[in-house]
């Protein structure tokens, strides 16, 4: 491969890799700040891209589409056409966010106040539901047959041949964004209850935090930035369909990059995302077996057992938080039993 | 299942409205309101849900957490099933199809023991493996969850090494369906499936009322520290409790693969949704309210087709679930924490 087959291809990589480092992002909220189990991760990607899908696509033309009712046509009315820049973009990325994050919130509001395993079981119910939704309803979204020519953001800037490295910037830009702010929240005092909670929520609770209520934000503010990872997925692969939302490559394998990079730290979620979509990728290129799909599905899976039973903490680990009056030395002493 | 005791005598229970539900039911179907097949069916396929929420509940309520990779046990247990049908057993001669009314020959008999029994082995060794040592760090609940998780991925990875990604059938014979009335057309394979749940469910009823491991598996369920002071081991009652649990699981498997006549790799994944809702309708621990959370499941999804797309059925467990979720989270059968 020549230098600029090789670019393209590692581009490419760097995209999805970007893309999955988002999720992993809002499931190292739900998780590793809160320690909400969410197994359902496909179903906010997909409410995610079939928002930003729905929203931007053209209505559509009834001798392209049967059944297919609906199209946002938000391209032609917030385009380049009448505004001179491509706003839509943003407005799509927040109306998948929005999306996510009022399904969150119903979810939420009812499970969050019960058993912490309730949570999981009802994620699963919204991947399942979301899925059958758009597998069946045609008119919405055409049922199996999928959505496509989904617009590219920018895409009369650069020659279609180099459109990748653009939108590679979009995606890290997207993800710096994201992880400077969930840095910050999470610092703050309203991120401190959050671990409080997720280590003894007994404790929390008698010390006056308003349990519930924490974790419905947490569970909204994981699942609006999943929406927006849908969304940048969405307008990458400029198609959607049901089957592109199967639970492994949209749950399973950011759960093994959240569990390898190290829950508790957004660095870590960004590089697990990094390493295991590097692994997955790069394993294809391996001899007999070894670049077996199947064989790949069965490692994620042990990836993720592997990680709890030997390496709890991931590559990057939580860093340990103490109040700035504690002298470092303090800590260390204090952590001796 | 402690509670029972010492409680005040009340008039009316959720014994009372599971009963009245049930009549109901059967006034509609034989009034023609609903069709009387779809009630049937809905009673069979709540059977199959049945098997593997009984064995669900009973591991929820002593181990504390939910079992996620039960719907794979059940994948993993029906392959099992088609490599000794389709493969060991012709080779050793032991080869026959339409045994009486049924598709299948006496060949499946013989190989739901052998699968039960690996499928045991299998569990008790994931137990030493995994769990056991988790355990012994006292993590909490969510993380064991997510070892089995974890667990799930890597088991469906392993049956796409072993068989692929495909559907795959049981040696069969198309037989004619049972002609009864009110237009009821059932397969006889259905009568098989049936009966041989009832004798299991009583099998089980026997086993944890009559003898000493099944009374210790109580104990342990209500209060794990109770138990261990009056000297059971509750090790051993975990071993135990795994291989009911798995053989149960085992055996819904291969039911289900004759049940639906194929199987294929997403199956168990597919129905764990349904085991979850099951278990939480009846209550947690308690595997006669799975039964009956089973039954009304399997019910109230098959008559829903009558109105509602049948693809939609996975989803009627999930809108049961978030109903019971909303009026009753504890189950039916279940106190009020």
């Amino acid at each position: 491969m020549d230098f600029a087959g090789t670019a393209s291809y590692l581009s490419g990589f760097a995209i999805l890799a970007g893309i999955y480092a988002v999720f992993a992002l809002g499931l190292n909220v739900h998780w590793g700040y809160t320690g909400l189990f969410n197994i359902g991760i496909a179903g906010f990607f997909a409410l995610g891209a079939y928002t930003t899908a729905l929203l931007t696509t053209a209505s559509p033309d009834p001798a392209l589409f049967e059944d297919f009712k609906f199209g946002g046509n938000l391209v032609e009315n917030l385009g380049p056409a009448n505004l001179g820049v491509d706003l839509w973009f943003l407005v799509a990325l927040l109306a998948a966010g929005a999306v996510c994050g009022l399904v969150a919130l119903a979810i939420g509001f009812i499970t969050l106040r019960l058993r912490d395993d309730y949570l999981a079981i009802a994620t699963l119910g919204i991947a399942e539901g979301v899925r059958l939704v758009f597998l069946n309803e045609k008119w919405l979204a055409n049922g199996s047959k999928g959505l496509y020519r989904i617009p590219k953001f920018l895409g009369d800037v650069i020659s279609p041949k180099n459109y990748d490295y653009l939108y590679l910037v979009v995606v890290l830009v997207v993800l710096a964004i994201l992880y400077v702010s969930v840095e910050r929240v999470l610092r703050s005092p309203w991120g401190r209850a959050l671990k409080a909670i997720r280590e003894d929520e007994m404790s929390a609770a008698a010390s006056g935090k308003n349990v519930f209520a924490f974790k419905l934000q947490s569970f909204v503010m994981g699942a609006v930035i999943m929406g927006f990872g849908g969304a940048l997925y969405a307008h990458n692969i400029r198609f959607v369909d049901p089957r592109t939302f199967d639970p492994l490559l949209a749950t399973f394998v950011i759960w093994a990059m959240l569990m390898v990079g190290g829950s508790g730290n957004n660095l870590g979620a960004i590089l697990g995302a990094f390493v295991v979509w590097g692994i997955w990728t790069g394993t294809q290129f391996l001899p007999g077996f070894l670049s077996d799909p199947n064989f790949r599905f069965f490692m994620v899976g042990f990836l993720v057992v592997a990680a709890i039973l030997l390496r709890p903490e991931g590559i990057l680990g939580e860093r340990r938080v103490t109040s700035r009056p504690v002298p470092a030395d303090a800590e260390a002493a204090a952590a001796e039993p | 299942m402690t509670e029972r005791y010492n409680r005040p005598p009340r008039r009316w229970g959720a014994g009372h409205g599971v009963l009245a539900a049930f009549l109901v039911v059967l006034v509609l179907a034989f009034s023609s309101v609903i069709k009387m097949e779809l009630v049937v069916n809905g009673l069979f396929l709540g059977m199959i849900i049945a098997l593997g929420a009984i064995g669900l509940s009973l591991l929820y309520g002593i181990l504390k957490f939910a079992h996620i990779a039960h719907g794979d046990f059940m994948t993993l247990g029906a392959y099992t099933g088609f490599f000794l049908l389709g493969n060991l057993f012709p080779r050793l001669g032991l080869e026959a199809e339409g045994f009486g009314p049924f598709t299948f020959g006496y060949p499946l008999l013989l190989a739901i023991p052998l699968v039960g029994a690996t499928m045991a082995g299998l569990a008790i060794a994931l137990d030493v493996g995994v769990y056991r040592r988790l355990r012994s760090r006292r993590v909490s609940p969510v993380v064991l969850a997510m070892a089995s998780l974890g667990l799930a991925i890597a088991l469906r990875g392993l049956v796409q090494i072993i068989w692929g990604g495909g559907t795959e059938q049981y040696p069969r014979l198309s037989k004619p369906f049972y002609q009864l009335p009110m237009g009821v057309r059932i397969p006889p394979d259905h009568v098989f499936i049936g009966a041989l749940v009832l004798v299991l469910v009583l099998g089980l009823y026997l086993y944890l009322t009559r003898t000493k491991m099944g009374k210790a598996m109580r104990a342990t369920s209500d209060n794990m520290d109770l138990a261990r002071v009056s000297g059971i081991s509750t090790e051993r009652v975990i071993w135990w409790t795994w291989a009911v649990g798995a053989i149960l699981a085992a055996t819904a498997g291969v039911l289900l693969a004759v049940f639906q006549a194929q199987l294929f790799p997403i199956m168990g994944w597919r129905f764990l949704l349904s085991l979850f809702a099951a278990v939480i309708l009846g209550g947690i621990g308690n595997p006669y309210g799975a039964l009956v959370g089973a039954l009304m499941i399997g019910v109230t999804a098959e008559v829903s087709t009558e109105w509602i797309n049948p693809t939609y059925k996975p989803a009627i467990a999930f809108l049961i679930l978030i109903f019971m979720l909303l009026v009753r989270p504890q189950g039916i059968f279940g106190e009020k924490a």
